[in-house]
């Protein structure tokens, strides 16, 4: 049976103009048969925020969608006992997506280029890829088992 | 997702796909083309007009179906992606590896 989302939504204080306007958390068992569902509720969530439009929707669940496969396949080994976090900060100019496993990390400068000629024409290799294509910034934590995505206002 | 299988006079199999084509349900399409394979038809159009997203599984699965249905001397058409996924066959160049046509009528017709 497919575990729940387990999702919480926490508007920040306006008196801190530092902080965003809103943080949602959404814990995300590893099935990727939970991709579908998690990607749909945070982009709901974040569409309701300032940054809104449909290049928006698509850029988000393109960004999400790739991200959460990668963590769930690649960084949890679809271990049912592993979970992926999901954190979404939205801002009045951006979005600030967190995805974090709990797998033991990978280098990201080590992925080769989806372009290459010999890379088009192969199965996989393309998340990462489409990832950087769809946000403004990628970022890693050191160990690289979080990545933190962002999109700006167009 | 779901699958939906159309044969036209030519000989020509029309899969529409309906819903989304992921890392969750990709290999559904492509135990589907091997079977069809497996009967001998050789021709293919995939019709997405039912389709409102494909992540990069969906895709490297549709990469791996047209291998195989070319290396039986057969030949697949992709038909009806909506603008964002056209975009993302663009930025992959996959568009290089697919005939893609705007309807699925269009792309039997060009058969």
């Amino acid at each position: 049976m497919t575990q729940p989302l387990r999702l919480s939504v926490r508007r920040a204080s306006l008196a801190d103009p530092a902080s965003p306007i809103a943080r949602i958390t959404v814990q995300v068992p590893s099935c990727v048969e939970c991709i579908e569902e998690a990607v749909g509720v945070v982009t709901r969530h974040c569409l309701a925020g300032a940054i809104a439009g449909p290049q928006v929707r698509f850029r988000l669940q393109v960004a999400l969608s790739e991200a959460l496969a990668n963590a769930i396949v690649r960084g949890n080994r679809e271990d049912a006992s592993k979970r992926v976090w999901v954190q979404a900060d939205l801002g009045p100019d951006q979005i600030c997506l967190h995805v974090t496993d709990e797998g033991d990390g990978f280098d990201p400068a080590a992925v080769p280029d989806a372009l290459r000629p010999e890379g088009v024409s192969q199965e996989g290799g393309r998340g990462l890829f489409l990832i950087h294509r769809m946000v403004d910034d990628v970022h890693f934590n050191t160990q690289g088992n979080s990545i933190c995505m962002t999109l700006r206002r167009p | 997702m779901g699958l939906r299988e159309s044969r036209q006079g030519n000989g020509v199999v029309v899969i529409h796909v309906e819903g989304q084509l992921v890392i969750a349900n990709r290999a559904e399409l492509k135990d589907r083309l091997q079977d069809r394979l497996a009967a001998g038809d050789r021709r293919f159009v995939l019709d997405f007009t039912g389709t409102p997203y494909i992540d990069s599984s969906g895709l490297g699965a549709l990469v791996t179906i047209a291998k195989r249905v070319r290396e039986e001397g057969g030949d697949i058409r992709l038909a009806g992606l909506n603008d964002d996924l056209r975009q993302l066959f663009e930025l992959t160049k996959l568009d290089t590896l697919f005939s893609i046509s705007a309807t699925p009528d269009q792309a039997l017709a060009a058969f």
